[in-house]
């Protein structure tokens, strides 16, 4: 189950014509697909569209009951593949997965769905992972669209235009055959607002009437001499046809005066940003309406010539608004503002930075210095005056710490990070590649392990290299999630298969769990739809991988650091897979807590496990969190004068998950740590012989104090 | 202090009045969700038009996360709203810890014509802080005094200590400091409602609630500063009569040191008896008295003072019987089941997680058989083989509580062991080299005593400890002679506390020897 459920708002997902829907962006987008007859939909999680399948999953049975069939896919590619069903079928369909990387996974499937052309309308919602909060490489998904000719939807982020956006692109998709990609940005996923809503279509014709009625037409098949043909068919029949509906459809919008001799070209997605940077410049008011001519490309790709020029004409200079680069569209302008003999200036690049999000800063900066430079009487005195003087403020930057995500307190990847720490320090500095999820977090202080990440379910693969052995073995990390995404054919398969005599540690969470909780072949739920709790070790032994070692408890940090040890020594020299389970902390207290909590309120026995460091025996070296980088494990500073620095501390918000005791074990650290396990609702003879020890001990203690001097106060 | 903050204060447009923009700068795991769609719920109640964002994925876990919400009147015709905050553009900026708002003010969200900042003074400490061997905690007072100057109006306070306090989390004393701002052109029942709305932990985030609309109205209550606490002072020790008459013996000997250094001593003084005895309170004090008499009141005895502190911590060094001694105290186990809130029918089990190595048993042995057995590499493994693992003792229980009781109750065994004697010579090889520099080089010698802060740890963290100590002093031999040889010996102590391998230290030793050859 994931993280997020969302089976409260799904229920919205059921209104109707005359309703009004208030929710998420991903929401809206979803219920949007249900109005527009969507046959069927899939897809692979990934921030910021993890939460789309997510809301589509716990839709499965209203989709149920409108006929629709929803898939988890296995990766984005299979997503991708999955629109083969609208080449043949007028069945409308809709996958969803992130971009940039999600569409570089599915680009083999893309370019051949976009070669074949489709009859159905086929949607490819894209989360853009660009900008603030982003994990990834900083591309743009907008090549793709270019290279194989699907046509590319940048909406402007509010939910009716959202909305809008899916019922435009399944028409574009079937006016044009070709495929659509509807791009939302990182905060437009989770923008919220609201849209009226009109009735859920069910769809026209369902895939399992298609399955009835099989059909087949090779020339829609990319294999020679079709293929030539298809490329001819999209310049000459498809493009004009998407270029028409848009035009005739008004899917780009225009705003402000017709004449002046600025405007200003901006990207969809981009169109409140700019927006607010007009309204602080006195150019347009609360509503939007703007004293600068705009033209907003709902539609970035392709670009309807005609129309652009039509807005350029006449004009002294226009601003084009396209964030990130290459440049596309405004290379593109500036080659039909070229062939047209236009005098138009174009501006974009050069005003704007080359690299980087446009922020509010960068916004205003920029459309400031053109609107100065081309038309400076149209700003208002007040702008045109010079700025107030600056406020002076301290320099923060060297005091306020950096603060990147990390490991969840409690998380099981920690122990192996730890154990693996450990390995190198007695057996030396190893070669170690990281793979894509949480686990990739142990490249950053205080681990600092692994160099590089080559894409979901490659870390082994990304070691291939090394594969022959030398002095010390080469180390690769891989994830559940990324395991079954990829890794068991890109990764072991190609160390089963190479002899690699590497050492790949897989790190087995039970869930998807950096993209937020969602099931994976190996997970350990019962999944009503899924099929769920398939080892990874059969997995592992069926592509021929013979070492093998389970560990089944990654929080026992001695014997992790003994398996990987042993990986790295033994005399056997092909490929060794260490298969490290413990679940996501996170999902294991959302799944628990409510349930303990039950549990002790209905008088049943529970043990609530914590630990806790004893501060007059430590020492303050902090050699336990540079193991650890727990958030419970922090800080403490004592008042007692004879002490320079902090001692460790464990805060209320340990889930008593072991780390830091089996790491002071493992490394011999210290002996400050215990655990205290609250024992609720004892039993009767629990609660009687714990009465009687405590007596004793009493005793015991009462004694000792009696023969010497006891001081109270803190850190005594 | 620079000035490096790109600030512009960009001309008001009236048109934009209408707007508030509010952003919450939290770390992931705190609740920042929940806030935001409480504010979001209340103002649509209030006949708003609203919108929030967020940042959503991996980015969350455990790291600095934005939420940022506009809205405005509902009589304005859809109006268009921004979906990530502007530097200079920010009217109400939430900060759900120290760092964070500090981060807000980085970031240019807190600026003096307009934002109202509401801070949570509460600490969730960087892995950056949190890793250094020495202190690397950030200065809180730094970004204090940033929000003062940066807000146009500021509101600090605890506001996790508030809902904590009351059974709640912190996003429920945040929304009530909002209400508290008068930021917001809403009732506080309106407030509350959007509480009740969202229908989970209603009663408890009520009451975090109120607490944090107080702070926000009436500011955090002053403490007492003046009088003194009634814990720092030293009550009479508890203990047989002989004990107390000896104890006696000893205050009155630390009345007779030089006032500035009273309070040092005496907190020595309470460490070592603690340790072992009166007698050991005395041999103590006859060391310090050794120093403070080579001191002077012109230096407002700065050395008596460092040597207080610092002779006490090598004298009460971190043994195997001190350890089972401090774990077998009534007062820990008071301390545990009061942090672990143990109450009612609760009972508690008590791990301890132990791993003696061959060099602590070794060390418990007497002088003679232990220097033996330490020299015989086969006896060594013998003894590593027999005790090196790692021991979960159950305090809790007779068996193992016993077994640390005898252990902590080897204090009259102690001074033969070989342990003792080690740190004995240590000791004094140490003061001889401060004392040494004496009277001369004052400075030197208080910076030798203060290198005592590296040696701390156990097991492998001590080793590395003694070997830092021992570098740094064998830099203070170099620079010795030199004018500025206090201040290389204090960068020395300083490097070496920045890093557990000791880069900066080598580093810095490097320098040295650059100049002094």
């Amino acid at each position: 189950m994931a993280e997020r459920s969302f089976k409260a708002e799904v229920e919205h997902l059921r209104k109707g014509t005359g309703d009004v829907f208030t929710g998420e962006g991903i929401l809206a987008i979803t219920k949007a697909l249900l109005e527009n007859g969507v046959g069927y939909v899939g897809g692979y999680q990934g921030a910021p569209i993890s939460h789309l399948m997510d809301v589509l999953a716990d839709a499965e049975d209203l989709m149920g009951e409108l006929g629709i069939r929803f898939e988890a896919n296995a990766s984005e590619a299979a997503a991708a593949a999955m629109l083969a069903a609208s080449v043949h079928y007028p069945i409308r369909g809709a996958v969803t997965f992130k971009g940039s990387v999600g569409v570089n996974v599915a680009s083999d499937a893309l370019a051949n769905l976009a070669s074949s052309g489709v009859n159905g309308g086929a949607l490819v919602i894209v989360g853009e992972d660009y900008g603030e909060g982003s994990s990834i490489m900083q591309e743009r998904s907008y090549a793709f669209a270019m290279k194989s000719q699907f046509w590319l939807l940048d909406p402007r982020p509010n939910l009716p235009s959202i909305v809008k956006a899916v019922g435009d692109g399944f028409a574009l998709s079937e006016a044009s055959n070709s495929p659509v990609m509807l791009m939302v940005r990182i905060r437009s996923c989770h923008v919220t607002g609201s849209f009226d809503t009109s009735d859920n279509e069910p769809p026209p014709l369902s895939v399992k009437d298609a399955l009835a009625n099989p059909q087949r037409d090779f020339n829609r098949v990319v294999l020679p001499p079709m293929s030539y043909a298809h490329e001819h068919d999209k310049v000459d029949n498809r493009w004009p046809a998407a270029e028409k509906f848009i035009l005739e459809n008004k899917l780009n919008e225009k705003f402000g005066p017709d004449k002046s001799k600025v405007g200003i070209v901006c990207l969809g997605g981009m169109y409140n940003s700019v927006i607010r940077a007009l309204q602080r410049l006195g150019l347009a008011d609360i509503s939007g309406n703007t004293s600068v001519p705009l033209y907003v490309l709902n539609v970035t790709y392709p670009l309807v010539k005609s129309d652009l020029l039509e807005f350029c004409e006449g004009k002294e200079a226009v601003l084009l608004v396209e964030e990130g680069q290459p440049e596309f569209i405004e290379q593109q302008l500036g080659a039909m503002l070229y062939k047209e003999g236009g005098t138009t200036r174009l501006e974009g690049k050069g005003i704007f930075p080359k690299a980087g999000e446009y922020t509010g800063q960068i916004m205003f900066d920029g459309l400031e210095a053109f609107v100065r430079r081309y038309a400076p009487d149209l700003l208002p005195g007040k702008v045109l005056a010079p700025n107030a003087p600056k406020p002076e403020l301290p320099d923060l930057s060297k005091t306020v710490p950096i603060r990147p995500p990390g490991f969840c307190t409690g998380c099981p990847e920690r122990p192996i990070f730890a154990s693996l720490k450990l390995a190198e320090q007695e057996l030396g500095k190893h070669q170690i590649t990281g793979d894509i999820g949480c686990h990739l977090f142990a490249c950053l202080p205080p681990f600092e392990i692994g160099g590089s990440t080559m894409g979901y379910g490659l870390g082994p693969a990304s070691n291939a290299a090394f594969d022959g052995g030398g002095k010390r073995r080469a180390i690769s990390i891989l994830g559940d999630g990324g395991f079954w995404h990829n890794g068991l054919s890109s990764s072991i398969g190609n160390m089963v298969f190479n002899k690699s005599d590497s050492v790949a540690i897989i790190v087995d969470n039970y869930y998807s769990a950096a993209t937020g909780g969602q099931d994976v072949p190996s997970s350990r739920a019962e999944n009503k739809t899924k099929s769920t709790n398939n080892p990874i070790t059969k997995a592992l032994a069926g592509a021929g991988v013979e070492w093998i070692r389970q560990i089944d408890r990654t929080y026992d940090v001695t014997k992790m650091r003994e398996t990987i040890r042993e990986a790295l020594t033994t005399d056997y020299n092909g490929p060794k897979v260490i298969v490290a389970s413990s679940e996501c902390m996170l999902n294991r207290q959302r799944r628990e807590k409510p349930q303990r909590n039950k549990a002790i309120a209905n008088g049943q026995r529970v043990e609530q496990p914590r630990f806790g460091v004893d501060q007059d025996v430590c020492t303050g070296d902090h050699a336990c969190i540079r193991l650890s980088g727990c958030p419970s494990l922090s800080l403490k500073t004592l008042d007692d004068p004879l002490r320079d620095d902090p001692v460790a501390h464990i805060d209320q918000s340990c889930v008593g998950c072991g780390n830091c005791g089996e790491v002071a074990d493992a490394a011999i650290l210290c002996p400050s740590f215990y655990e205290a396990r609250v024992v609720h609702n004892p039993t009767g003879l629990e609660a009687w012989l714990s009465g009687m020890r405590k007596k004793i001990i009493s005793w015991l203690q009462e004694r000792r104090a009696s023969r010497r001097l006891t001081f109270t106060g803190e850190g005594v | 202090m620079s000035l490096a903050l790109p600030l512009d204060a960009q001309p008001a447009d009236p048109a934009l009045d209408g707007i508030i923009k509010l952003a919450i700068l939290a770390v992931g795991g705190q609740g920042g969700g929940v806030l935001t769609n409480w504010i979001e719920s209340l103002a649509r109640s209030q006949g708003y038009h609203c919108q929030a964002t967020s940042v959503a994925g991996v980015a969350q876990r455990t790291g600095a996360t934005i939420y940022y919400i506009e809205m405005a009147p509902g009589d304005v015709a859809s109006p268009v709203f921004s979906l990530a905050p502007s530097s200079g553009d920010v009217d109400i900026m939430i900060a759900a810890e120290m760092m964070e708002a500090g981060r807000a003010i980085m970031r240019g969200f807190v600026t003096p014509d307009r934002t109202t900042l509401i801070a949570s003074t509460h600490r969730m400490l960087a892995v950056s802080e949190k890793t250094v061997p020495g202190d690397g905690m950030a200065s809180s007072a730094e970004v204090r005094a940033a929000a003062e100057v940066a807000s146009h109006k500021l509101i600090l306070a605890d506001m996790d200590v508030a809902a904590v306090s009351v059974g709640s989390v912190i996003s429920a004393s945040l929304f009530g400091a909002l209400a508290g701002s008068q930021a917001l052109p809403f009732e506080r029942t309106a407030f509350e409602e959007a509480i009740r709305a969202s229908g989970k932990g209603v009663e408890a985030s009520l009451r975090a609630f109120a607490a944090g609309y107080e702070l926000a109205q009436n500011g955090e209550p002053t403490p007492i500063a003046e009088e003194p606490a009634v814990s720092q002072e030293i009550v009479a020790p508890k203990g047989p009569p002989a004990s107390q008459n000896a104890w006696a013996k000893l205050e009155a000997r630390v009345a007779s040191l030089p006032r500035a250094i009273q309070e040092m001593a005496q907190a020595g003084l309470v460490k070592v008896v603690d340790f072992q005895d009166d007698n050991y309170g005395e041999e103590y004090l006859d060391r310090l008295g050794a120093l403070v008499r080579l001191d002077n009141a012109e230096r407002e005895f700065e050395l008596s003072r460092e040597a207080a502190k610092y002779i006490a911590n090598a004298m009460a060094y971190d043994d195997v019987i001190r350890v089972a001694d401090l774990k077998t105290r009534a007062q820990r186990f008071g301390r545990i089941e009061s942090e672990m809130r143990l109450g009612g029918e609760k009972v508690m089990q008590l791990t301890d997680y132990l791993h003696p190595r061959a060099e602590e048993i070794v060390g418990l042995l007497p002088e003679k058989t232990g220097r033996k057995l330490e020299n015989d590499p086969a006896w060594m493994k013998r003894i590593d083989r027999w005790f090196n693992r790692g021991r979960r003792i159950r305090t809790d229980s007779l068996r193992g509580f016993a077994m640390l009781y005898v252990l902590g109750g080897l204090r009259g065994w102690r001074r033969k062991t070989l342990r003792h004697r080690m740190e004995q010579d240590h000791l004094n090889d140490w003061l001889q080299m401060v004392s040494g520099y004496l009277p001369d080089r004052y400075g030197m010698a208080v910076e030798v005593l203060r290198c005592r802060r590296l040696i701390k740890g156990y097991s492998d963290t001590h080793v590395r400890g003694l070997s830092k100590f021992d570098k740094v002093l064998s830099g203070a031999r170099l620079v010795e002679n030199r004018e500025d040889g206090p201040q290389w010996v204090a960068r020395l102590r300083e490097a070496a506390l920045k890093d557990e391998k000791g880069t900066e230290l080598d580093g810095a030793l490097k320098t040295i020897e650059s100049f002094v050859n």
